[in-house]
C-alpha cells in the first residue's frame, strides 16, 4: 500500500504529461485547479501504471493542494491503483445483472487461463486479474474494463481466450 | 496487432442493444446507427433547431426563459436518473436573478446495477445531451455547466469530449452563441469507479476534486452546489429529450406517455432474456410488451422475478409486473420504483437468496462510510444473507434482518442506505419461502445456480 510518508519527493512531469495535466485543469474556473485531479490521476495512472507516493507529491505541487488531498481521492475511487499492477489490468464485472448472464463464469475462466486468482498478478506481469462492481453495460455482459479504459462486450469463453492469447502475441509471448 | 489493436476488436458495436428496430415511438435513439454521432449527421435530423427557435434564429421571435420552463413543465417530464422528479419545477427553482455565477451539472455517472442507456446516448448521440444542456443553460441563465461521466465508461468520456470541440467549432458553445447575447461554457469531467458519485451532491464533490461523500440536504443545490453557487443537476436522458419538447411542444411530449407521465422512456433491460439491450419505449407501455420486444425470458424457462428500476428497487414477482405499465405510477403502486428503468430479468431456476448476496455485497463496497447506520449496515446485512445463502443462517435472521434494513432506511445523509435496505425487505416481502428454505435445509429451495 502507498502512504503519505514525511520528506516524499515530488515527481517532475514531462512537457507532454503537464500539457495533458493543463488541458484538464483549464475546464475549471482558475481558483478551483482541485477539480482537476481525478483526470491527472488517471492521466499519471495511464502513463505510469499507478499512482505511487512520489506521483501524488507531483499532482499536489501541481494543483496547489495538500498531498493528502490527493491521496484522499486516490484511496475512494475504486479505479486508482494505489500499487503496480500487470500491463493489462483486467476487470470484469460480477453485478447481478452480469451474474445472470455468465459473469462469474467469465471471472473464473480467466482465473483458470492465467493460473491466477482474482487479485492476482500473472507471474510474466502482463495481467492483473479484478472483480469489479457494475461496470454501467449490463446488457453487453459479460463485460470485462481492460486498463480502465478499455470496454470489452460479450466475453464468452471463446473471445477471453482470444483476447488473452492476441494480447500476448501483442507483446511477444504468445 | 498492436495491444490496442486487439483491444478494439472487443469493443461493443451497439447493433445488439441499440440499434435495432424494436423501439416504440423513439425520440433519442431515432435513426441512429453508430457511425452517425457527429454533428452534421445530427443536424441532418433535425439536431440544433430546438437551440435556434429559442434563440429565435428560425425567423420565429424566440422563446423567454419562462416560456421554456413553462413547455418543459407542460411535457409532464420527470427526471430519468431515478427520483422521477419533475424536471420543469426543478428548472424553476434555480434562483434566476442571483448575480453570481451559476452552475448546470449533467449526471452521467451511470452505476446502478442495471443501467445502461446513457452510455449509448452519450456514444452514439453526444449532441442532444448537449442540445438539452444549452436550453436548460438559457432557461436558468446559467454561463458553465459540466457533464461528469462514469470513469468505467471512458471511450464514452472521449467521444463526448469530440462532441464538445464539434459544438464549440459550430458556434453553439461558447461566448454569444450564434449571435445572441446568450453564453454557454460546457466542459467534460468523468469519475473514476465510485458508485456514490451517482448521488448529487456527492458528485458535487468530486468534480470539486474530493472524494464523493454525498452532503447534508438541506441546503439543496438550487441554493448552494458547485463551488457553493445555485446548481441544477438533471440526469443525460432528462437533457436529451429536452430538444424534442422544445421542437414539438410539452402536450405531444406528454401525450405520447401518459398523464404525470410524459415521453418517452429508455429501459435497459438485463438478465435472462433472449435480447439484452436498451429499449425506448413510450412511458405507460404494458411490461409483458417490453419483455416481448426484448425476446422473452431466455431459453423459454419462465419469468419469476423483475427488478424493474435498478438495483436499488424492491423487486416484484412475476404475476405483480406482468400486470403493470412501465411508468413512474404504476410501479409505484406495485410496491417498488421505476427508479433509473433499469430492469432485471430474473427466470425461475434462479435462487432469491444467492440475487440477494450478490446486491448486498454490493452496497457493502459502495457505502461511502460517512454514516454509521450504512456503514455497518451494509456490512451486516451482507454477512447475514452471506451466511444464509452459505446454510449457516439462524432463523432469527429474517427478523433481524428486516430490522436492520429499517433501522438504516431514513437515517442516512443519502439515499444508498435506503437503497441497501429495499432490496433486503423487497426480497424477504416476496421470497420469503426461499430464505427459510435456506435456513431450514441448508440449502437451495431451486436447483443449481446456472
Amino acid at each position: 500500500m502507498s502512504s503519505i510518508k514525511q520528506g516524499v519527493q515530488a515527481q517532475s512531469f514531462s512537457e507532454a504529461t503537464l500539457a495533458r495535466f493543463a488541458r484538464e485543469v483549464a475546464k475549471y474556473p482558475a481558483e478551483q485547479k482541485q477539480s482537476a485531479v481525478m483526470a491527472i490521476l488517471s492521466i499519471v495512472q495511464q502513463e505510469q501504471g499507478w499512482l505511487s507516493p512520489e506521483a501524488e507529491q507531483g499532482i499536489a505541487e501541481y494543483l496547489g493542494m495538500p498531498a493528502m488531498a490527493v491521496h484522499e481521492v486516490t484511496t475512494f475511487y475504486n479505479m486508482y491503483n494505489q500499487q503496480p499492477v500487470g500491463k493489462y489490468k483486467l476487470n470484469v464485472c460480477t453485478n447481478l445483472p452480469c451474474v445472470l448472464r455468465d459473469g462469474q463464469k467469465a471471472l473464473a475462466h480467466l482465473e483458470h487461463k492465467l493460473g491466477i486468482q482474482m487479485g492476482e498478478t500473472s507471474a510474466d506481469g502482463l495481467f492483473t486479474l479484478q472483480q469489479s462492481e457494475c461496470l454501467g453495460a449490463c446488457a453487453d455482459s459479460p463485460v470485462m474494463l481492460v486498463n480502465d479504459r478499455h470496454m470489452c462486450s460479450f466475453m464468452s469463453n471463446s473471445r477471453l481466450d482470444q483476447l488473452i492469447d492476441d494480447l500476448r502475441a501483442a507483446e511477444g509471448k504468445a | 496487432m498492436n495491444a490496442n489493436q486487439v483491444l478494439q476488436q472487443f469493443a461493443a458495436s451497439g447493433v445488439e442493444t441499440c440499434f435495432h428496430d424494436r423501439h416504440i415511438n423513439p425520440q433519442i435513439y431515432a435513426g441512429l446507427d453508430g457511425k452517425n454521432w457527429s454533428i452534421k449527421d445530427y443536424e441532418a435530423r433535425g439536431g440544433y433547431s430546438a437551440l435556434r427557435k429559442i434563440l429565435g434564429q428560425d425567423g420565429s421571435e424566440g422563446l423567454s426563459q419562462d416560456q421554456v420552463i413553462a413547455t418543459v413543465k407542460e411535457s409532464g417530464l420527470r427526471g430519468r436518473g431515478g427520483a422521477g422528479f419533475p424536471t420543469g419545477l426543478k428548472w424553476s427553482f434555480m434562483p434566476r436573478q442571483f448575480p453570481g455565477v451559476k452552475h448546470l451539472v449533467c449526471n452521467s455517472d451511470e452505476g446502478e446495477p442495471g443501467t445502461c442507456k446513457d452510455r449509448e446516448i452519450l456514444m452514439h448521440n453526444p449532441h442532444i445531451v448537449i442540445e438539452g444542456m444549452i436550453i436548460a443553460a438559457y432557461a436558468m441563465g446559467i454561463p458553465l455547466g459540466y457533464n461528469y461521466i462514469h470513469g468505467e465508461i471512458f471511450e464514452v468520456y472521449e467521444r463526448f469530449e469530440a462532441a464538445l470541440e464539434e459544438a464549440r467549432a459550430a458556434g453553439y458553445l461558447g461566448d454569444n452563441i450564434m449571435g445572441s447575447s446568450f453564453s454557454f461554457q460546457l466542459h467534460a469531467a468523468h469519475g473514476f469507479g465510485a458508485y456514490i458519485c451517482g448521488e448529487e451532491t456527492a458528485l458535487l464533490e468530486s468534480l470539486e476534486g474530493k472524494k464523493g461523500q454525498p452532503r447534508f440536504k438541506p441546503p439543496f443545490p438550487a441554493s448552494f452546489g458547485l463551488y457553493g453557487k445555485p446548481t441544477t443537476i438533471n440526469n443525460t436522458e432528462t437533457f436529451a429529450a429536452v430538444p424534442w419538447i422544445i421542437r414539438n411542444g410539452g402536450l405531444a411530449y406528454l401525450e405520447c406517455g401518459k398523464p404525470n407521465n410524459g415521453g418517452t422512456k429508455i429501459f435497459s433491460v438485463s438478465g435472462d432474456v433472449e435480447r439484452p439491450g436498451n429499449y425506448e419505449i413510450p412511458l405507460g407501455t404494458p411490461f409483458a410488451k417490453l419483455l416481448e420486444l426484448a425476446g422473452g425470458v431466455r431459453k423459454g424457462r419462465k419469468l419469476k422475478a423483475v427488478i424493474p428500476g435498478g438495483s436499488s428497487s424492491p423487486v416484484l414477482p412475476a404475476d405483480i409486473i406482468m400486470n403493470c405499465t412501465m411508468d413512474y405510477d404504476s410501479i409505484a403502486k406495485a410496491g417498488s420504483m421505476l427508479g433509473s428503468g433499469a430492469v432485471i430479468v430474473i427466470d425461475d431456476t434462479r435462487c432469491m437468496v444467492k440475487s440477494l448476496q450478490r446486491l448486498s455485497y454490493f452496497y457493502m463496497h459502495e457505502s461511502c462510510g460517512q454514516c454509521t447506520p450504512c456503514r455497518e449496515g451494509t456490512g451486516w446485512l451482507w454477512r447475514m444473507v452471506d451466511r444464509i445463502e452459505r446454510g449457516e443462517g439462524k432463523p432469527s435472521d429474517l427478523a433481524l434482518l428486516d430490522n436492520v434494513a429499517e433501522n438504516i432506511m431514513g437515517r442516512t445523509i443519502c439515499a444508498l442506505g435506503d437503497a441497501a435496505a429495499m432490496p433486503v425487505r423487497g426480497m424477504i416481502k416476496h421470497f420469503r419461502h426461499e430464505f427459510e428454505h435456506h435456513i431450514e435445509h441448508k440449502t437451495c429451495a431451486v436447483p443449481a445456480y446456472v
